[in-house]
């Protein structure tokens, strides 16, 4: 049976990209379920690696902290993180931590994909 | 339960297990109080993240993981204030001094270290203490802006 704190996370391969799609709150509860789907996603090593957070109303600091050492992981094998799809209560997060600048942040799938 | 002394009576008081399954309902509590208390979307969704990062540092911090403790959050309308919020957040986990409480800088791109600095730029006033007999307190608190204050106070005459 689910946990309540798992995390639904949809993977999609798109050309070079791996996509995934994480659903719902990511929170100190959620955050470790995203960076074991992250480790595993980058244990592929993927030359990118999109995360859509559409389906994500909200994040705090261990989802941002999730996403940062999924960057570094990337960057130390040569791939790319992007991040799209932000709702605003999300995106003003990354903001208040000024990574809104470090990430690569687009708004659509099909930017991401293109980036 | 001995704590710092808080100005005025709380109006809501909650005794929560230090599990991270419990944060959702925490926010969502938060939220709930500041809108009733005359806040907008925007400040709600600070005041919830805010407490949120709070409630995070006690229980990675304070209490090292151990999910059985307990974390005590008394939220009360600002006294004075048309549309405020005062939030103290107790538990009886380690204690540090409250000079060493601060983010890390925020060009020194890393995982972790942010709480701190998200809880400074929600909240209008930030201040940790240590509690007497063990662990630590944390009082927020936030003011509504003066022209929403007004026409909240406008509202709530009409």
């Amino acid at each position: 049976m689910a946990s309540p704190d798992d995390l639904q996370v949809e993977t999609e391969q798109r050309g070079e990209s791996v996509v995934l799609r994480p659903a719902g709150e990511i929170d100190l509860a959620r955050s470790p379920a995203l960076r074991s789907v992250l480790s595993r996603a980058q244990d592929a090593r993927p030359a990118r690696l999109v995360v859509d957070l559409q389906q994500v109303p909200y994040m705090d600091s261990s989802g941002v902290a999730t996403l940062v050492e999924a960057m570094q992981v990337a960057r130390r094998y040569r791939g790319s993180l992007v991040l799209c799809g932000m709702q605003e209560r999300v995106r003003s997060i990354f903001e208040i931590a000024r990574l809104d600048t470090v990430f690569r942040i687009v708004d659509s799938l099909e930017e991401a994909v293109g980036a | 339960m001995k704590g710092r002394p808080v100005a005025g009576d709380p109006h809501v008081k909650i005794d929560m297990l230090s599990q991270p399954r419990y944060l959702a309902g925490a926010r969502a509590m938060i939220a709930s109080l500041a809108r009733r208390l005359g806040f907008g979307e925007s400040d709600c969704a600070h005041v919830a993240l805010a407490l949120d990062e709070a409630l995070c540092n006690v229980i990675k911090h304070g209490y090292e993981k151990r999910d059985d403790q307990h974390i005590w959050i008394s939220v009360g309308p600002l006294e004075g204030q048309c549309c405020g919020i005062r939030i103290l957040v107790e538990d009886r986990g380690r204690q540090v001094e409250p000079a060493d409480i601060r983010s890390r800088q925020l060009d020194d791109i890393r995982p972790g270290g942010l709480g701190v600095h998200i809880i400074h730029q929600g909240m209008d006033h930030v201040e940790y203490a240590k509690r007497d007999g063990g662990g630590m307190s944390l009082l927020m608190e936030k003011r509504q802006s003066a022209a929403v204050a007004s026409a909240a106070a406008r509202k709530e005459t009409a």
